[in-house]
């Protein structure tokens, strides 16, 4: 009798915390690489961060802007120069700390210091200056007309927490550094940090004090994030109920999960590019088996690698047809993006041709490096190039890994074919330049892998930066354009296409940027 | 007259070894002779998948990406080719995947058994026979090795060799690699087996004879215990063999082994069990069915000889 008292008793108990508590159980291929917000511009490292910590800005979910730290920003009437942001007030941190002005100046700085992966958006500020304790002004160098598009991933720290911390430089992720901030948190945003073991699970709550609590619907009150590599298990553990939301449906499996009870999978466009990336600026490089030279170095090596590959294929058998085929690096959000760059073709013969004609008739072998847990498919297509570029000569070595062990080799220039997807949050050409064209040096070119250095570009590139007529700046982005596509200076394969697999309870749409916002989503 | 009766020829090598002992129990025993039909069906498949193999799923430029998720026997849509069991998602032909995996796993795990004996057999010979502080350190290494799993100390093995070889040689290195991991976590066994039976034969009389007549030790070890002590070396070899196999498998199936562009069986199934919830079951099916088959009949080899080669079991 007392067991039966007391079974019903935990039973009320357990149905009255089930309604009040919504935990959403959420998996993905990768976890987020670091949670210090400025150390890795990195997708699924920024999603984890937007839980946690807030920008000024922020994209909701369906890509348009949204107030969030700052209510409302706009060019100073005094200094064509200058940005006013006027701050959110009664905000707190985490810790219960208080947000002002501070803060912002403090984490922009912070997010500009040498460590730090979020240089390349900031690059253009001068100075931010502290108005009052809820006004912030950022100086920039020449009129910036597209700089709040920059901050929508930049995350506000809170001073004293950092300082307090032993966290005011930014962990240095390439030489294996762990900080105070890479395993803690302590942000604004509407959830905070229970517990987090990497590449296992992490664990978040509901925020009681969150200044949002009446805007959004913030329907779920706990998220229980597990990094699922493999992709059957991961698909598994979607059918069997145990997660609740999974951000990687495999192309395979899609009519599988859209057919069963309760679940729907939802496709979208991304706003990322897929594509491969050449060292063609060392004079021999390390990972092949030419001696003294570096073929990748030749213009017409790299076209004839760009007409082997057979990108049709690959959407049609790799990808399940849920891919766009790419011919440029810019997906078609972003502003430069034209149709006509975007025309792909595939020639083997020619390829040949071009191969003889710059001396390697022969062929030659490289190893390619490769991520197995970042892009949909990305193994597998790694694969299929290598059959590809087999025919024209190009024997390629296969080498997958973790993006953990996979990403740090194309920053610190230790692989020369490389794949890599770049997402352009800005929706502009001069993010991407900024990363991936631009010489690489201290405040620029921190993705490019390639060596590329051409001074006349730079240039071009930086003053994009402070170019206020809008027609002129887009003639500038298109003969950027024109010479990356002439020198093909990487090799694009397509545009993502996203598939969110949830439970029917779940409501959200599907981010162009990949990026769940879980205070937007809805439980049913 | 009388006839001298002559005497009958002494029978051939072949009529001795078919009426010995062993192999009566070989002809009595059908599981052992079923097993070795398909262990050598499977070898011979593998050693001359060359001239069975349709395709050559090793030189990826021969490959035709539109050809990928044909299902077995059928046409495929685009190209009109058939593949009697299927392809996988890179196109390659499932049935000569196979052979040549076969030969992946077969290669490696016969070269990590023949090391793991050679270095199990001498160190257990030392250790039984020389005693002392060589057996104490022999032993204690072994035991500690043997509390880590053998998958495990093969796994570092196989990191740290791969991170100290140039990359470009990476892809040549890995099977050598991978039967040095597998060969060096599999060696404690036989130097166990074989450290206890040289302790019982050397205190025997014809060992302690051969001291007298001034023997050296290492040709005693070599020409008079060794032979003494093999029969258990075989039954292990057999047993590790099918281990071997399916640790190879187990590694390339966790994707430290065999290269992806040279798939060995326990590629292929990590390949094909991504594609278990879509329908494509030919690309797991087929090479897990294999392996099955490979290190079930080695295994039962292995059961058999173990019993036949038992004195006590006569």
């Amino acid at each position: 009798m007392k067991t039966t008292a007391f079974l019903a008793a935990a039973l009320l108990a357990g149905t009255a915390i089930g309604a009040s508590a919504e935990t959403l159980r959420w998996a993905r291929a990768g976890d987020s690489l670091t949670l210090d917000p400025h150390a890795q511009n990195e997708g699924p490292t920024h999603t984890l961060s937007h839980q946690m910590y807030e920008p000024l800005i922020i994209r909701d979910m369906t890509g348009e802007f949204e107030p969030a730290l700052a209510t409302d920003w706009a060019p100073s009437e005094d200094d064509p120069n200058v940005w006013v942001f006027n701050l959110r007030q009664g905000v707190t941190f985490h810790d219960g700390a208080d947000f002002t002005a501070e803060d912002v100046v403090f984490s922009i700085n912070r997010a500009k210091s040498e460590n730090s992966n979020m240089k390349e958006l900031l690059n253009s500020i001068v100075e931010v200056r502290a108005v009052d304790d809820h006004t912030v002004e950022f100086v920039t160098d020449g009129p910036n007309p597209i700089l709040p598009s920059n901050l929508t991933n930049l995350f506000m720290m809170d001073k004293d927490w950092a300082e307090a911390n032993d966290s005011v430089d930014v962990q240095e992720v390439e030489a294996g550094e762990k900080t105070f901030a890479s395993s803690n948190s302590n942000g604004t945003g509407p959830y905070k940090l229970v517990s987090r073991e990497p590449d296992v699970k992490t664990v978040l709550t509901l925020n009681e004090d969150y200044w949002g609590r009446d805007e959004f619907p913030l329907d779920v009150t706990e998220i229980v994030y597990t990094p699922i590599q493999n992709a059957a298990t991961r698909v598994a553990a979607l059918l069997s109920g145990e997660v609740d939301f999974i951000q990687d449906v495999p192309v395979q499996d899609i009519n599988r999960v859209a057919e069963s009870d309760g679940l729907v999978v939802k496709t979208a466009p991304q706003n990322r590019t897929i594509f491969f990336g050449m060292n063609m600026g060392a004079d021999d490089i390390e990972n092949d088996n030419v001696e003294g030279e570096n073929p990748l170095a030749d213009a017409r090596v790299r076209r004839a690698m760009n007409l082997a590959i057979n990108r049709d294929a690959i959407k049609q058998v790799v990808m399940r047809g849920q891919s766009e085929p790419a011919g440029i690096i810019a997906p078609p959000f972003v502003n430069g993006w034209t149709e006509e760059m975007d025309q792909t073709s595939t020639d083997i013969e020619a390829g040949k041709a071009l191969m003889e004609e710059a001396g390697y008739g022969d062929g030659f072998s490289i190893q390619l490096d490769c991520p197995n847990d970042r892009y949909v498919n990305d193994e597998a297509i790694c694969q299929s190039v290598v059959g590809m570029l087999a025919q024209i000569g190009v024997n390629v070595n296969l080498d997958a890994k973790p993006k953990a062990q996979h990403f740090p080799l194309i920053t610190n220039g230790e692989t020369d074919f490389y794949m890599l997807g770049w997402g352009v949050p800005t929706y502009d050409s001069e993010y991407i330049f900024n990363f991936l064209v631009h010489t690489r040096g201290s405040d620029r070119g921190s993705w490019n892998g390639t060596g590329y250095s051409n001074p006349e570009i730079d240039e071009k590139i930086v003053s994009l930066a402070s170019e206020t007529d809008l027609d002129k700046r887009d003639a500038t982005i298109q003969e950027i354009w024109d010479e990356v596509q002439e020198e093909t200076l990487y090799l694009p394969i397509h545009h993502q296409v996203l598939n969110w697999g949830m439970s029917e309870k779940v409501g959200t749409e599907v981010s162009p940027e990949d990026d769940p916002k879980f205070k937007f989503f809805t439980m049913n | 007259m009388t006839d001298t009766p002559i005497p009958p020829a002494p029978p051939s090598r072949l009529r001795r070894a078919w009426e010995s002992d062993l192999f009566w129990s070989f002809r009595h025993a059908p599981v052992a002779m079923a097993s070795s039909f398909v262990v050598i069906v499977l070898i011979l498949g593998a050693v001359l998948a060359p001239l069975i193999a349709p395709h050559d799923p090793f030189s990826p430029g021969t490959l035709n990406l539109m050809n990928g998720f044909t299902p077995p026997g059928q046409a495929n849509a685009m190209t009109g080719d058939i593949f009697l069991l299927g392809t996988d998602d890179q196109g390659r032909d499932v049935f000569s995947t196979i052979l040549y995996g076969m030969r992946i796993s077969l290669f490696v795990g016969f070269s990590a058994v023949l090391l793991a004996m050679v270095l199990g057999v001498t160190l257990g010979l030392l250790a039984g026979y020389v005693g002392g502080w060589t057996e104490t350190i022999i032993m204690r290494i072994a035991d500690v090795q043997l509390t880590f799993p053998a998958i495990l100390v093969a796994m570092l093995i196989f990191g740290i060799a791969k991170g100290i070889t140039p990359p470009e040689y990476r892809d040549e290195m890995a099977i050598w690699v991978l039967i040095l991991a597998i060969g060096l976590s599999d060696w404690v066994q036989f130097a166990r087996v074989v450290r206890g039976a040289t302790l019982v034969e050397k205190n025997k009389e014809y060992i302690q004879a051969a001291r007298l007549i001034g023997r050296t030790p290492f040709s005693i070890m070599l020409r008079h215990i060794l032979p003494n002590v093999l029969n258990p070396v075989l039954v292990i070899a057999t047993i590790s063999l099918a281990l071997a196999i399916i640790a190879e498998a187990t590694l390339s199936f966790l994707g430290v082994g065999a290269p992806p562009t040279k798939p060995s069986l326990g590629t292929l199934i990590r390949i094909g069990q991504e594609f278990m919830f879509s329908g494509e079951w030919w690309i797991l099916i087929f090479p897990a069915v294999t392996l099955l088959a490979l290190a079930l009949s080695i295994n039962l080899l292995g059961d058999w000889l173990r019993d036949a080669l038992n004195p006590r079991l006569r």
